[in-house]
């Protein structure tokens, strides 16, 4: 599989071609500078100066990149993945195969041409860094995930490629439509009509207008770009290991999240999405940041599960990683229709032996899964209006800076016993973690007549939810978290 | 909040409350004084009196709520987690399991030193944990930040 053997003591260097994978990072700018050349060539009748520049420049960064591939060497020893590299601040870094939350795979266009990848690997802990290995020969970056993924799970490493199951893909034209119903493009649509129709009525403002807002412009057109390229061809598959994501456009992204590291799920439902019942699925994995050097916390790196799908492939992918059905959810006491009245009638919040489950917002609804092994803390806040009213809110934090899962607007009895029997399900929960989907498989399946039983939309659309079990619908519906029985 | 009422809570020693008043005594007569000098030769000497009896009010005041705030804040160490209550307007109260800790932070100001006062915290890899225990004597300090340290050791459970 691997062309170049490693030598005697087992470390090896990376791919003969990734000094020249590594301009396809310059390419934006070399364009940029060689069209200039030529503008400036043009009107004095011969190349300019630019040229030479920009000449330069790729020289420098093959020159740059080949000193950088030959003092760079890696090893996997055993349980660590070791990283040397830098020429005149050595940099050596040690990769616990045991810390490791997530691999990626990343192709820029360059690096696809050439049949080389980047592995990127995530561990988790403040203050560390992570792993990237700039380029590797593709089937030696694929061999060494397996290998890294496989000490986690204990798998034999060369099993790892073929159990793969589909769990969900978005078709080019829904994820066009959610993008162009999304606020970015909305504010881009916005502003192009608003221009245009100035500049029907008077063109020298118009032009004075789209001198001043062309850079606003111009970021606002790449963020959408980036929205579409990013999440082109999305699919995400189950794979022993973990949930395996495949994306891209022009690079194209291969991401692996191993079962036990996955912090919280988060399903979004924006305004505009709400009339054709999209939804967006969200996994929240722990990583590492330089940033970070307080230790306020961990970093969280958030990754798209379902950039767009509908709420019964959402609660599929949910029901697969957490493997959990809906817990029972309940709505807040009715003296909290007073503290919030928008969003009243969306709040909810629930939980079994091992998650808790909330929504929250009405304009960003927002659903969030939280495995209670992975809790860290057990918050509950009670502002002035909340203690008139009785109420309290209980959150379940996990690592990063923002993500929990938060029964908002319980009655106060309520959050004391939250408080409690949450603190206590946590701790069972860790001395006893939950197995991984990997170990309990042969349910999985995305064929109708074998979708597992659970919560879905309702497809008579009398109510929100309806429950599915036995390849077939029951009475049992759910509307806000409150279950009634109506027949189908 | 009835939360376990029924338990024993420490609270932050009354060193606390000496540097809070001290703080509240300094601030009332520097704002005091800037607000009444400056109304005073700007205005009349009349509404230079007024404007620092006012400073003076606001001083009272707010010792009355900090007076409520500092005794507000208690914890309770529990065989698995720490507890930390705390706050007047917006009450809060934490559960942070010891497995859960990533390292603790004893920390003293200037102004703590004074006192001869310290700040306990403990990290743990959600930034919104919170739990903070303000105005404990060294010793006590010290001696909660080594059975955490020991406790947290011997419970770890990472991410």
């Amino acid at each position: 599989m691997n062309a170049r053997p490693p030598n005697q003591d087992g470390w090896r260097r990376l791919h003969p071609l990734s000094p020249i994978a590594r301009i396809g990072r310059l390419v934006p700018i070399l364009i940029f500078g060689f069209v200039l050349s030529l503008n400036r060539g043009a009107a004095q009748g011969g190349p300019s100066a630019e040229i030479y520049y920009v000449i330069a420049l790729a020289g420098l960064s093959v020159v740059l990149g080949f000193v950088h591939w030959m003092v760079t060497r890696w090893k996997l020893d055993g349980e660590t993945l070791r990283i040397e590299t830098g020429l005149i601040r050595r940099d050596a870094r040690q990769l616990p195969l045991a810390r490791i939350q997530s691999v990626d795979i990343v192709r820029p266009l360059l690096a696809r041409v050439l049949g080389i990848s980047e592995l990127r690997i995530r561990l988790a802990g403040s203050g560390s860094a992570d792993g990237r290995l700039a380029y590797l020969h593709e089937s030696e970056a694929i061999q060494l995930r397996g290998r890294l993924l496989a000490g986690l799970h204990e798998l034999d490493p060369a099993i790892t490629e073929d159990l793969e199951q589909p769990m969900a893909s978005v078709r080019t034209g829904r994820l066009v439509a959610s993008v162009l119903l999304s606020g970015t493009s909305m504010i881009l649509v916005t502003v192009v009509a608003a221009l245009v129709i100035t500049a029907v009525v008077s063109p020298k403002v118009a032009a004075a207008a789209v001198g001043f807002m062309a850079v606003y412009i111009l970021g606002l057109a790449t963020a959408v770009w980036r929205l579409l390229s990013n999440e082109y061809h999305f699919e995400a598959v189950e794979a022993p290991e973990g949930v395996r994501i495949r994306r891209g456009l022009l690079e194209t992204v291969t991401e692996t999240i191993p079962y036990g590291r996955i912090q919280a799920i988060r399903q979004r439902e924006p305004l505009l999405w709400r009339p054709f019942g999209w939804c967006r699925l969200e996994v929240d994995i722990a990583g590492a940041s330089a940033r970070n050097q307080r230790g306020e916390g961990s970093s969280v790196t958030r990754k798209a599960l379902l950039p767009v799908g509908q709420r019964r492939d959402s609660y599929h992918l949910v029901d697969r990683l957490m493997g959990t059905r809906y817990p029972t959810m309940t709505p807040p006491p009715r003296q909290a229709r007073l503290k919030a009245p928008m969003s009243f009638h969306f709040l909810s919040a629930g939980h079994d032996e091992s998650h808790a489950v909330s929504i929250t917002g009405r304009i960003r609804k927002e659903t969030t899964w939280v495995p209670l092994e992975k809790s860290q803390s057990i918050r509950m806040v009670q502002g002035p209006v909340q203690r008139h009213f009785g109420l309290a809110s209980v959150h379940v934090d996990v690592a990063g800076r923002r993500v929990r899962a938060e029964f908002r607007d319980r009655s106060a009895e309520e959050a004391n016993r939250l408080v409690e029997e949450l603190s206590d399900l946590s701790r069972l929960a860790r001395l006893h973690p939950t197995k991984a989907p990997a170990t309990r498989r042969g349910s999985a399946a995305v064929a109708s007549d074998n979708i597992p039983e659970g919560w879905y939309a309702d497809p008579s659309g009398r109510h929100a939810f309806r429950y599915w079990m036995d390849g077939r619908w029951t009475e049992h519906v759910s509307d806000g978290g409150t279950t009634t029985v109506d027949p189908p | 909040m009835t939360f376990m009422e029924d338990q024993v809570w420490s609270h932050p020693s009354p060193g606390l409350w000496s540097m809070r008043k001290a703080q509240i005594a300094a601030l009332t007569v520097a704002f005091a004084l800037i607000v009444g000098l400056s109304f005073g030769a700007g205005v009349s000497s009349l509404a230079g009196a007024l404007s620092a009896t006012v400073m003076g009010l606001v001083g009272v005041l707010s010792t009355w709520f900090v007076r409520r705030r500092f005794r507000a804040w208690r914890y309770q160490e529990r065989n698995e987690d720490l507890i930390v209550a705390r706050g007047v307007l917006v009450r809060r109260l934490s559960v942070v399991p010891y497995g859960r800790m990533q390292f603790v932070e004893v920390t003293a100001g200037p102004v703590e030193r004074a006192f001869n006062l310290a700040t306990v915290k403990l990290h743990t890899a959600a930034a919104a944990s919170d739990a903070r225990i303000p105005g404990l004597h060294p010793d006590e300090a010290a001696r909660l930040r080594d059975r955490l340290t020991e406790l947290g050791e011997s419970k770890a459970a990472g991410m």
